[in-house]
């Protein structure tokens, strides 16, 4: 069952053209990796999955009765400013905010699944400490943590783990490997090639248009898989 | 003491100017937060100046100054928003634009019309004898409106507030949001405006968040420390311009730079 196709997409960046001819869909239960090298036009390939760019042309149509309110995001780098006065538990549980209906407060089951999350992450001990004086690496938890609250069928991840060491990376592919295990449809923007061979099922690698889409499998078999995987290892 | 201030209370206008200064100071100090939080802090300055010159033009033209006011104002707030979100043009200069245009033409309109220069200067500096009881009943109306909609909004501004491009991803309307808080700030402003002047309006704004954030963490403590803050330095002010003769609305920013440097001084030593 696919929830997003894209038919014809192309998009650009500041007036340049960085993707064309665009077509693909994602599926449920997919754990889609979208690589490539700077500037091959995966964030702006993901804006616009999420709907905060515009296409130039071609389509782009969520399915099934999926809607944005099903979506969880964790950015690459979120436009939260330096001084913003925020509690850990205020940020998690504005992920529970649904844009459909009249519910001004959140209930008691959007309080425990807040709850939830904070302890699946391991920051519930920080709760009400304040946002901007944590670390990036738990600025990122508390981040991923609001993006779990908000993701109800899709998590769309950039760039996660830019920044962080490599046992805080594996604990966070571990977390996303269990999320997809509950049925959540993962999509995920990365340049790190290697996770994305080892944790996902399928690839879509961008080069400002799409030099290969297919399984993880298929891909290391594939001359573009073995040629950027190789120039990644400089072996 | 206690008799003084009994006969101040006794005075109509000052009991007036009571009700619409607390319910405005709230109104200020809640939408203050988002406001400041969001870098829009000169949008609340522009719409006091536009404020300025949309009364001198009702005064000037003899029409009803809160009923010709209040939706110019609302449509300048709409386009503030617009352009401080189109980053093509430079957002703070077009506000700096809009906002001495709208003076500009204020104080022609004001000076067409014979013996207007201490309308003038009440307009600028405010005035505390401005209210008519047909304004307060307006000004609690609509302060109401305003207190209501925000606390019913309160989740979803938080949301647009901390990350915008979170919530849009997610399904949260943001532009709505904006403009939710866009049009309550045009309100709060008019409301204010000719008590406290079109030059310290945006004062009453900015000042109380600005405080609430040197020493709270939390945003909801922000919120609710800021509205008192804001409430308390109106009360206070109020009774000090009434007992020193000084005038209302700089009386009252005065004191909120005092209870700022006080905060900061606290901020730094926690």
């Amino acid at each position: 069952m696919s929830l997003i196709k894209c038919t014809d997409v192309n998009l650009s960046y500041d007036g340049l053209r960085v993707a064309e001819n665009l077509t693909f869909e994602i599926n449920s239960g997919d754990y889609y990796s979208i690589i490539g090298r700077n500037g091959s036009g995966k964030s702006t390939l993901l804006k616009a999955l999420l709907k905060l760019k515009q296409p130039d042309s071609g389509n782009i149509e969520y399915c099934d009765g999926f809607c944005q309110s099903d979506i969880g995001y964790l950015a690459q780098q979120t436009s939260v400013q330096k001084d913003f006065p925020a509690s850990v538990s205020e940020v998690v549980i504005s992920g529970c905010l649904k844009s459909n209906g009249f519910k001004p407060f959140f209930s008691k089951n959007d309080k425990r699944l807040a709850e939830e999350k904070m302890t699946l992450l391991g920051i519930d001990n920080i709760k009400d400490k304040c946002f901007r004086e944590l670390s990036g690496g738990q600025q990122q938890r508390v981040l991923l943590a609001r993006a779990m609250c908000a993701a109800k069928k899709m998590l769309f991840l950039d760039e996660p783990v830019t920044g962080l060491d490599p046992v805080v990376t594996t604990e966070f592919f571990n977390i996303i490997n269990k999320m997809h295990d509950d049925g959540i449809t993962i999509v995920i923007v990365s340049h790190d090639i290697h996770c994305a061979v080892k944790y996902s099922n399928r690839i879509l690698h961008m080069d400002n248009e799409i030099a290969f889409d297919g399984t993880a499998r298929e891909y290391v078999n594939s001359k573009v898989g073995r040629d950027f995987i190789g120039g990644h290892r400089h072996d | 003491m206690i008799e003084t201030l009994h006969i101040m209370f006794s005075y109509t206008f000052i009991v007036r100017a009571l009700i619409v200064g607390l319910l405005v100071s709230l109104c200020a100090a809640l939408l203050g937060v988002s406001l400041v939080l969001k870098r829009y802090s000169m949008i609340g300055d522009g719409l006091s100046h536009v404020g300025f010159g949309a009364i001198a033009i009702a005064t000037a033209f003899n029409w009803a100054p809160m009923e010709f006011t209040i939706p110019v104002v609302i449509l300048a707030a709409f386009l503030l928003l617009r352009i401080s979100e189109n980053s093509n043009i430079k957002g703070d200069s077009a506000i700096a634009m809009i906002s001495t245009g709208a003076l500009a033409i204020g104080i022609l309109a004001a000076s067409m019309t014979t013996g207007m220069n201490t309308d003038i200067n009440s307009y600028l500096f405010g005035s505390i004898l401005a209210m008519s009881i047909s304004d307060v009943v307006m000004s609690v109306v609509l302060s109401l409106v305003v207190l209501l909609l925000f606390i019913l909004f309160y989740n979803k501004i938080f949301a647009v507030t901390f990350d915008e491009t979170f919530a849009k991803a997610t399904g949260i309307m943001a532009n709505i949001y904006n403009m939710l808080i866009a049009f309550l700030t045009a309100i709060t402003i008019v409301l204010g405006m000719r008590m406290m002047g079109a030059l310290l309006i945006s004062s009453l704004i900015i000042f109380p968040a600005l405080s609430a954030m040197r020493v709270c963490k939390r945003f909801k403590t922000v919120v609710i420390t800021s509205a008192i803050i804001s409430v308390i330095c109106f009360l206070i002010g109020l009774i000090t311009s009434y007992f020193l003769s000084t005038p209302t609305g700089a009386t009252v920013v005065v004191l909120n730079i005092v209870v700022f440097v006080l905060l900061t001084v606290i901020g730094k030593i926690k």
